[in-house]
């Protein structure tokens, strides 16, 4: 039982940083922007993360450094594709490979250094509580905002006026701007919430996930909340199933590995990445329903005429 | 406050056209020298080191041509995908199953010589990379699955795949327990061009002459125009008749051959055996390559020199002032966010415009009633 619940621990911590950085990357993508750079923003919040709490010895003013580095990183995406109209694939990829770059020479002093972690949640009595006391009591707090984030994106998106106009916004670009709603504005403020969710995400990698610094760290994790969003068909409850779905394959070939399975490490090690193509194929075999719930500005770029 | 508002030029400007790769780099040489500055390195003294002395001797500009080479061969091929408006960006993964496809001969049949080996390494390469960036291309026209994410997943799976082929049934067994395949024999490595001077080798003039045969084709024949029509309209494509997929698997096909090419030249030349990792991220820097040189083969043999400059200026202050090569990653990372931001000035004059001083509602109203007098 205590095997269970600890791998159910572990998926939940493996899922918590794709599902926050898809999260983001929902909302801009919902506003008709594609940032392709969320794996850029994602180390760039680990490193700032870990750094703000090494120096400081705070995990917590760590937490906070990774969401405003990630803040800040997008912003430069959102001056090149929205202020200067440049193609969103290319900045995004600008921004991933600068991020990776920035990173590790920022963080050529903390290879080895140990980090500080975010405590786990501990209520006393009701987290000592098996099984479920653990499970849904004694994780860390970044999980508990990631399920706070999910919820409060789903309400924003479907239940607010404004999460009306983004989307609108997404839909059509040209129309939103005729009925005067500053495209532009709502834009800037959705790129800088998905870089704050990306570099949440990587704080979570570098505060709680493997409390140290590593060189590229993220591994691909911010392709894969990518590949999450398109997957979820651009709604936040999906997210949170491939989110979770894939922290079941993240650990479970890294169970495999410990086990000593009778398969090169190598081959369990490349499963999540196989897993996102083939969930990709099979979510875009259906050309309609993808079709229907792609936002249909996505990545065009939009200058207001006047 | 100040905001910036485009003004859509009545036609792109040849002048910026030609201008923006330069205004870019020299952007990226005034935010360098703030970035070393902030490192506590005299700029002018960094700069010295990282863009001069790397080519001031001969045998220097042989290493230039060895790291260039790569990035040349596999820019053009992506800037064909580009153009097309096709986007492949795992030419990293076709790379390496290029180099493994290639090393096939020297590592299963090292007794197999003679003059034949090489040519037939340098097929097996372009068969390597083009067989992987085919999967990317059929997962795009089969189930119109993404070709950005699908193509960059390949990436981690061909590199944890060599890993894998170098730790396990390839390795060498009198390696000592290295992770290393065995040496390539002598008739399996790619000849220097002039083994006097310096170690540049054949992989170099590869570059060249698919360069110039790229740009032949995208100028002067039919399938060029089909690239490029396809790319700008594909609405306009599809009237002409252009097939799509066809496409698709075509520049796929075409990059990640030139992609595969590249890895094996770079690992039967520079190399001369198959290790864990045999790239500095050429694949991904090859994409800054394209862009940089305008997504024209002639200015992405320029623009690879130019970045094969920084691969080496990282390297040489690395060692002469301590800091991580990982500047060079940097520098080429700015590099393509300033060339993105210069291509705006192509199509757009930008006007900044100061918000304090004027209500933006009034001052709108007072340039638009003259313009309505015109008007009448």
């Amino acid at each position: 039982m205590d095997i269970a619940v600890n791998i159910l621990l572990t998926i939940a911590t493996a899922a918590t940083p794709l599902l926050i950085a898809a999260i983001g990357e929902l909302v801009v993508e919902r506003s008709g922007v594609l940032n392709l750079g969320v794996e850029g923003m994602m180390i760039m919040g680990a490193v700032g993360g870990f750094g703000a709490g090494y120096l400081t010895g705070s995990p917590w003013i760590g937490l906070l450094a990774a969401i405003i580095v990630g803040a800040l990183f997008s912003l430069l995406f959102a001056v090149m594709t929205l202020s200067l109209a440049t193609n969103q694939v290319a900045t995004g990829l600008s921004l991933t490979l600068l991020g990776l770059g920035l990173s590790g020479m920022i963080g050529t002093s903390f290879v080895g250094q140990p980090g500080v972690r975010l405590p786990n949640l501990d209520i006393p009595g009701v987290s000592s509580i098996p099984v479920v006391g653990k499970l849904i009591f004694g994780q860390d707090p970044v999980f508990y905002i990631s399920i706070a984030l999910t919820a409060a994106v789903m309400w924003f998106m479907f239940k607010t006026r404004t999460g009306l106009t983004l989307r609108s916004i997404g839909d059509s670009h040209t129309s939103a701007h005729a009925l005067g709603i500053k495209v532009i504005r709502y834009r800037y403020l959705a790129v800088m919430f998905g870089g704050a969710c990306a570099g949440l995400a990587g704080g979570h990698l570098s505060l709680v996930y493997t409390p140290q610094w590593v060189e590229n760290m993220s591994a691909g994790r911010g392709w894969i909340a990518l590949a999450l969003v398109v997957f979820a068909s651009w709604r936040p409850w999906r997210v949170l199933a491939g989110a979770y779905i894939f922290g079941a394959v993240w650990i479970g070939q890294l169970h495999a590995q410990a086990f000593g399975i009778p398969v090169p490490s190598q081959f369990l090690s490349s499963l999540p990445y196989l897993a996102t193509i083939v969930v990709l194929v099979l979510i875009s075999r259906n050309k309609r329903l993808t079709m229907m719930n792609t936002p249909a500005s996505l990545g065009q770029p939009f200058v207001p005429d006047r | 406050m100040m905001r910036i508002e485009l003004v859509k030029r009545p036609q792109r400007s040849a002048l910026f056209s030609m201008l923006s790769p330069f205004i870019a780099f020299a952007l990226t040489i005034i935010a360098g020298a703030i970035m070393f500055a902030l490192l506590g390195v005299n700029p002018l003294n960094a700069f010295e080191i990282y863009f001069v002395e790397p080519v001031s001797q001969v045998w220097q500009l042989h290493e230039l041509a060895i790291k260039a080479a790569p990035l040349i061969l596999i820019a053009v091929g992506l800037s064909v995908c580009y153009r097309a408006n096709i986007w492949n960006i795992g030419a990293e993964g076709q790379f390496i199953f290029g180099a493994i496809f290639g090393s096939i001969i020297p590592v299963l049949f090292p007794q197999f010589e003679g003059p034949l080996v090489i040519p037939l390494m340098l097929l097996l390469g372009m068969v390597g990379g083009a067989f992987y960036a085919s999967i990317p291309a059929l997962l795009k026209t089969r189930f119109s699955t993404n070709e950005i994410l699908t193509s960059l997943m390949l990436v981690y799976v061909a590199q944890l795949f060599l890993d894998w082929l170098v730790r396990g049934p390839w390795r060498d067994p009198q390696g000592h327990g290295f992770p290393q395949t065995v040496q390539f024999g002598d008739s399996a490595v790619l000849p220097e061009l002039m083994p006097d001077a310096g170690r540049a080798n054949w992989g170099f003039v590869f570059a060249l002459v698919a360069a110039v045969l790229v740009w032949l084709m995208m100028s002067r024949m039919l399938k060029g125009f089909e690239v490029r029509v396809l790319g700008s309209s594909p609405r306009a494509g599809r009237f002409a008749g252009f097939g799509f997929n066809r496409m698709v698997f075509f520049t796929f096909l075409l990059s990640g051959a030139l992609a595969g090419l590249a890895g094996i030249s770079e690992v039967s030349g520079a190399i001369g055996q198959l290790q864990p990792v045999i790239s500095p991220g050429y694949g991904f820097t090859a994409i800054i390559v394209a862009f940089l040189g305008r997504l024209n083969p002639l200015g992405i043999v320029a623009a690879g020199l130019v970045l094969a400059l920084t691969y080496l200026g990282g390297e040489a202050v690395q060692s002469a002032l301590g800091i991580s090569d990982k500047v060079a990653r940097v520098f080429q990372g700015m590099l393509l966010f300033f060339v993105l931001g210069c291509d705006t000035l192509i199509h757009y004059r930008i006007r900044l415009i100061g918000m304090a001083l004027t209500k933006p509602n009034g001052a709108a109203q007072l340039e638009a009633a003259p313009k309505l007098e015109e008007a009448r």
